[in-house]
């Protein structure tokens, strides 16, 4: 029984949390603090400022630390299918069906219509990253990290692992 | 070997990701598209339009749509693991036995110096989709037209990206053979 109502407290925020992980969150929440009372809000808080924390998808790490406190490895294992599977699922058909008529100008034609759409969706989520530091720490700090890792990364060519890991080094000296 | 591949290219994307779904997008074109060639970047967007269209984490779809394109199920499996299994482990340990470390300082600190890095992975991969969209059939005038009209549609009416996508898509494959840009290709293809 316990899994089953693990199951279904991830597949519904799965299946309606348009715009990827972080859009899931408050869905999430619903299910496991307000219907299942797994989690108090507070609880629910700090698991979330964990998650943060950490690299990684936030929808899949809540799944699998609500999971595993509510039913143990198996618990995890039942809660990312149901986060995971149903929407990925859906993408492997969807796209699937798309690929095999790839030749057709109508789905070149998809392909070219939709392009700046995603860019301008990239734009936000950039214009979300640039405001987010910007209150974090000021725009001196953003500005600094901002040319020196596009410097490291498109100019010096260097991979975005070393300046994530540079970046996370700074942080923790100068911006704690 | 392909398998490894997959789960390596993924694990770096799963462990280098901060900052939740959208942070990765940049670096799985990096992998993907960059480091081990497995697709273009025309593929890699038309991904990314579906997978902003569908509901549910982007990365997983992501993730487990091109583990499944290049290495079947078995790499589907590979991809989604490598991008989950690490951090869930993480999770845990910290959560049950290390519940102060998400306080220290320090970590607020190293996790709001990735920020700005992120900001410029993204928009780098912006202008890269900007660059293609204005070599395709658009041109210039088309994508710009596109673009501020897409942006007042999403930030200034609000519109849900996963609609706009799914009328646009929809648009194309009825319209197909009489759009311009078709009537190009289909020309060229004759």
């Amino acid at each position: 029984m316990i899994y089953l109502h693990i199951f279904l407290a991830l597949f519904i925020p799965g299946i309606l949390g348009y715009g990827g992980g972080p859009s899931s969150i408050p869905l999430i929440e619903a299910e496991v603090v307000d219907r299942y009372h797994w989690m108090t809000v507070q609880e629910f808080s700090e698991v979330l400022a964990m998650g943060n924390a950490l690299p990684g998808p936030i929808a899949t790490k809540m799944a699998g630390y609500i999971g595993y406190s509510q039913g143990g490895v198996l618990g995890a294992i039942v809660a990312e299918f149901a986060t995971v599977a149903p929407s990925l699922i859906l993408m492997i058909a969807l796209l699937s069906l798309l690929m095999k008529h790839k030749e057709s100008p109508r789905v070149k034609n998809m392909t070219t219509v939709v392009r700046p759409v995603i860019a301008v969706l990239l734009g936000v989520m950039t214009y979300d990253f640039i405001f987010q530091a910007y209150h974090d720490f000021g725009i001196w700090q953003m500005l600094f990290i901002g040319v020196v890792s596009f410097i490291l990364m498109e100019k010096v060519k260097v991979h975005p692992a070393y300046v994530i890991a540079g970046a996370l080094v700074y942080g923790g000296f100068f911006l704690a | 070997m392909k398998q490894w591949h997959i789960f390596l290219a993924f694990f770096r994307v799963g462990i280098l990701g901060y900052g939740g779904g959208p942070s990765s997008i940049p670096l799985v074109h990096k992998e993907v598209v960059e480091r081990y060639k497995w697709m273009d970047s025309d593929e890699f967007g038309d991904i990314l339009a579906l997978g902003n269209a569908l509901p549910g984490p982007i990365n997983t779809k992501m993730a487990g749509y091109i583990g499944y394109r290049v290495g079947g199920y078995l790499g589907m499996i590979c991809a989604v693991a490598a991008t989950i299994v690490p951090t869930i482990i993480l999770m845990v340990i910290l959560l049950t036995s290390l519940n102060a470390f998400k306080d220290k300082p320090w970590v607020q600190g190293a996790v709001k110096g990735v920020v700005p890095v992120v900001a410029v992975m993204l928009g780098t991969l912006t202008w890269d989709f900007v660059k293609k969209s204005k070599k395709s059939n658009l041109g210039w005038k088309w994508t710009i037209l596109l673009v501020i009209v897409s942006l007042i549609i999403l930030q200034g009416f609000g519109l849900h990206p996963a609609i706009l996508i799914f009328a646009l898509l929809l648009g194309a494959l009825l319209k197909g053979g009489s759009g311009k840009a078709a009537k190009k290709k289909e020309k060229e293809s004759a």
